[in-house]
């Protein structure tokens, strides 16, 4: 029989106010079990800490019960006052009696009584209480970043310079993300390439850092601290090692015309190429689609001409297995698809353009070296129209855009009509916006520069219509607050479309068992206190595969996420948490029920001899649980039909006898 | 005047919720009978919002409207701004207790090549 102790706290007037606290420490004294039962102001206190330990010592208590508030306040507080009074921390329950009781009745008498039987129910569950204790599993200390946008970079750089090994792993042959295709940014204005490139150069030189480009993660099996990995390295058909990037392959290549990605396709590029001057790392790569060689067997002149010998046409993809105690998400975001916005005639003409693809055509490495010019005929455009919120902000069930605002698309439109106005004053440039959110240090004033100081007409109201008439482009829209229906022949259309996670997130967080939202964007453990951890343990976000983001945020949140890398990565060991499922052998029938819901792949099967009554052996299959994987989820307990999972602290006979007890 | 009764009703009949408006005036980007509207379709969400509505009953916009549905394809948060227009033109029809088109004018207003189309509209627009 256990000698129970019960603690009602009066949370201030937090509870007192609405519960009867003597009443109650009253009425469970008389509980079977309980030896000792008292109530007092502040039970998380100090004085009412000791109060505890002092009752445990001179009434030789072997659980405690402690009616008080949400356990996700205070159960590891009362849990360490348990163990510093020499008792398990698990011979503790919690009764929460402020945020289930006296937060939501109003009448004395009502909270009082239902204190009693919350009280009575965690009492009935101690009874059943057995000690527990956590495991231990050790700590790989390598980390994995998947994404080498200036996320993922800035996640590496900071867990390598506090003497972690770190691998990244880059889908396209370059690390650098989206940044790399910007021109300046805001809200400073400096060159993306500028502050940009020094940081790759320094992962790549970095010595505890590996860069796998053009490779991707294949399986993740394993739990916090302990990942087993495989990484595929898709065949370049050159030797990255070898490759000097000197680039004679590129020039000599026969194969020049195909859609240059890193300029969006607005320019070529050949079957052999090297995305941009500063890729990293500055090595060739082969599109197996393009080339003469790969497709029909002949060509083969790049290999002729690299004099390092570097070409190997006959290379394989490679599978990587590498083992890792944390793993960073940063895989970025892309610019929605324009195909369903007919409206803005995206399709129609050249001439209407993203957000993303007017970057390259103002970055002197882009297609027009910098110059602003119309795609269609190369003249310079005297009327832009840049529309915000294209597919942003849009109702849920509208199945062309996305609920959310992008949050970056205020802000870029802000410079690109900024920069637009100071490199060519004689252009006029519209904005048409529905609201400018512009929050952020130093971003309202960039703003408002660009309306005072260089002039950018900015009109409240959505565009309805672009059609294309000759060579100008017939933008019909709204003036809100004129209250009249504008017709401007620009020349240019931008469009800032809404931004979205990349595609291959959702495969990812399948593999990682990582939990995104509607929008496919990974979810943080807790939106407010833990934003750069994920809910699956020892799995961290960075950038925008969390939400849009700017690069200031990305970077914050990026370094954010490297310390906490940093943090499990110093452990030799980790502790579990014990309240985990386990199977009884002799009920388990092996019917994988429990596998398939688990969310966290921490159940397998074996086979296993058991002994039959009459003394023969049979083999089974039966379910077992990796207790340094499981979460302690519960959902296996309900999956099995046969009653043979079980959860430890939370046994079907504890939650039963609960229920006993509230139902007396 | 706030007529919260018709409100209600253009509300039902209409299945627009107009607290979904986000402002943004694509709708009347849009319209191509901008011109001709006195209200525009932002103004017509607005004002049954705000329950501004004998305006709108009195309007001359009510069958200016083409109900062509172009607001309705393009408002990104699936307003429907022309099946309110629609409930406001009905409730004015039916005020006045007078269909505005009826069979027998159709022969003398319309030709062979009148599309079947705009007689099914007109008689959505302008009768009970
Ligand atoms: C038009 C435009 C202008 C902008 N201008 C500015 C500006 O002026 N100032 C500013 O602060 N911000 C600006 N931004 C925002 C800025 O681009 C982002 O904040 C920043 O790029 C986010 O970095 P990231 O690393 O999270 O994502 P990304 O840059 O998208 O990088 C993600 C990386 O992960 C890789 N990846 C994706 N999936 C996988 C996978 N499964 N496996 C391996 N690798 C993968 C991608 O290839 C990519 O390299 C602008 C954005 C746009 C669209
Ligand atoms: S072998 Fe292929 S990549 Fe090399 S030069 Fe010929 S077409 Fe270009
Ligand atoms: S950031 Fe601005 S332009 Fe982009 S979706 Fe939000 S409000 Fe619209
Ligand atoms: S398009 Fe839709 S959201 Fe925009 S003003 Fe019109 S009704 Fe409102
Ligand atoms: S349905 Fe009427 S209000 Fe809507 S766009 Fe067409 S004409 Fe304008």
């Amino acid at each position: 029989m256990q000698r129970i102790g019960v603690f009602v706290c009066w949370c201030g007037s937090n509870i007192a106010g609405t519960v009867d606290v003597q009443a109650v420490s009253d009425a469970l004294k008389n509980e079977p079990g309980v030896v000792f039962s008292t109530n007092y102001q502040y039970m998380c206190s100090q004085a009412g800490q000791d109060l505890i330990v002092d009752a445990v010592r001179e009434h030789n208590l072997t659980g405690l019960v402690i009616c008080s508030c949400s356990p996700r306040m205070h159960e590891a507080t009362f849990r360490k006052t348990a163990q510093k009074a020499g008792l398990n921390p698990y011979m503790v329950e919690i009764a929460n009696i402020r945020e289930q009781c006296s937060w939501v009745h109003k009448e004395m008498e009502i909270g009082t009584e239902k204190a009693i039987i919350l009280g009575k129910a965690a009492i009935a569950k101690v009874h059943l209480n057995a000690p527990l204790t956590p495991g231990e599993s050790p700590v790989t200390k390598r980390a994995l970043v998947i994404g080498g946008g200036i996320a993922g970079i800035q996640t590496a750089l900071d867990i390598a310079d506090a003497g972690f090994k770190v691998d990244i792993v880059e889908k396209l042959p370059t690390i650098g993300g989206k940044m790399a295709q910007l021109d300046k940014t805001f809200p400073t204005l400096d060159c993306a390439a500028c502050i940009l490139t020094p940081k790759m150069v320094d992962v790549a030189q970095n010595e505890n850092v590996r860069i796998f480009s053009y490779s991707e993660v294949t399986e993740v099996k394993g739990f916090v601290g302990n990942f087993d990995v495989t990484i595929k390295k898709n065949a370049r058909y050159v030797k990255e090692d070898i490759c000097t990037g000197c680039g004679a392959c590129v020039d000599k290549c026969p194969m020049k015309k195909n859609p240059n990605e890193f300029n969006l396709g607005m320019d070529n590029r050949p079957a052999i190429y090297i995305p941009f001057a500063q890729a990293v790392p500055k090595v060739a790569t082969i599109d197996p689609n393009a080339c003469n060689m790969l497709k029909n067997g002949k060509c083969g002149l790049c290999a002729r001409v690299c004099t390092a010998g570097a070409i190997d046409y006959t290379q394989k993809d490679e599978y990587i297995e590498e083992k890792y105690g944390a793993i960073v998400v940063a895989t970025g975001y892309n610019p929605i698809s324009m195909d369903k916005f007919d409206e803005f005639a995206y399709n129609q003409s050249k001439d209407v353009i993203t957000s993303l693809e007017f970057e390259r055509l103002t970055n002197a490495a882009g297609p027009t070296a910098g110059k602003l010019l119309r795609p269609s005929d190369g003249k310079h455009p005297e009327k832009i129209v840049f529309v915000q919120c294209v597919g942003s902000r849009c109702d849920a069930c509208a199945e062309k855009g996305k609920e959310y605002c992008s949050k970056i698309c205020c802000m870029y439109t802000a410079k690109h009509a900024m920069l637009t106005r100071d490199k060519y004053p004689d252009t006029e440039v519209y904005v048409f916006y529905i609201d400018v959110r512009t929050p952020g240090k130093n971003f309202d004033e960039f703003y408002r520069r660009a309306v005072e100081e260089y002039g950018v007409h900015y009109i409240k109201g959505m565009v309805g219509k672009v059609t294309p008439e000759g060579d100008k482009l017939i933008v019909q829209a709204s003036d809100l607050l004129a209250d009249k229906q504008l017709k401007i022949d620009a020349d240019l259309v931008v469009l800032a479309a809404a931004i979205e996670p990349d595609k291959s997130a959702r495969p990812l967080a399948t593999m990682l068992t990582a939990s995104m939202d509607t929008n496919d964007f990974f979810t943080e453990a807790h939106p407010k206190l833990r934003p750069v951890e994920s809910p699956t343990a020892g799995v961290f976000l960075s950038g925008c595969c969390q939400g849009p983001k700017d690069i200031p945020e990305t970077v914050s949140q990026a370094s954010a996420a490297a310390a906490k890398v940093i943090g499990l990565l110093v452990k030799d060991k980790l502790t579990g948490n014990p309240c985990i499922a386990s199977s009884n052998e002799l009920m388990c029938n092996g019917c994988s029920s429990c596998e398939r819901v688990c969310p966290y792949g921490a159940i397998t099967y074996v086979d296993k001899e058991f002994r039959m009554p009459d003394r023969t052996t049979r083999m089974r299959r039966v379910a077992q649980v990796n207790p340094a994987v499981c979460q302690g989820c519960g959902a296996c307990t309900v999956a099995c039909p046969s009653g043979a999972m079980d959860l430890r602290g939370f046994s079907s006979s504890q939650i039963m006898a609960e229920v006993d007890a509230i139902c007396k | 005047m706030n007529n919260s009764f018709l409100q209600e009703e253009l509300i039902r009949e209409s299945g627009v919720n107009p607290r979904k408006c986000m402002r943004c005036g694509k709708c009347s980007g849009t319209c191509p009978a901008y011109e001709e509207m006195e209200y525009h379709p932002h103004q017509f969400v607005y004002m049954v919002e705000t329950g501004d509505i004998e305006p709108l009953l009195n309007s001359e916009s009510l069958y200016r409207c083409l109900s062509c549905f172009a607001c309705v394809e393009r408002c990104p948060r699936g307003v429907e701004p022309a099946k309110l227009v629609e409930a406001v033109r009905l409730a004015a029809v039916r005020k006045q207790g007078n269909n505005s088109l009826k069979a027998d004018d159709i022969p003398s207003l319309s030709d062979e090549e009148t599309p079947q189309q705009l007689l099914v509209s007109a008689f959505r627009k302008y009768s009970k």
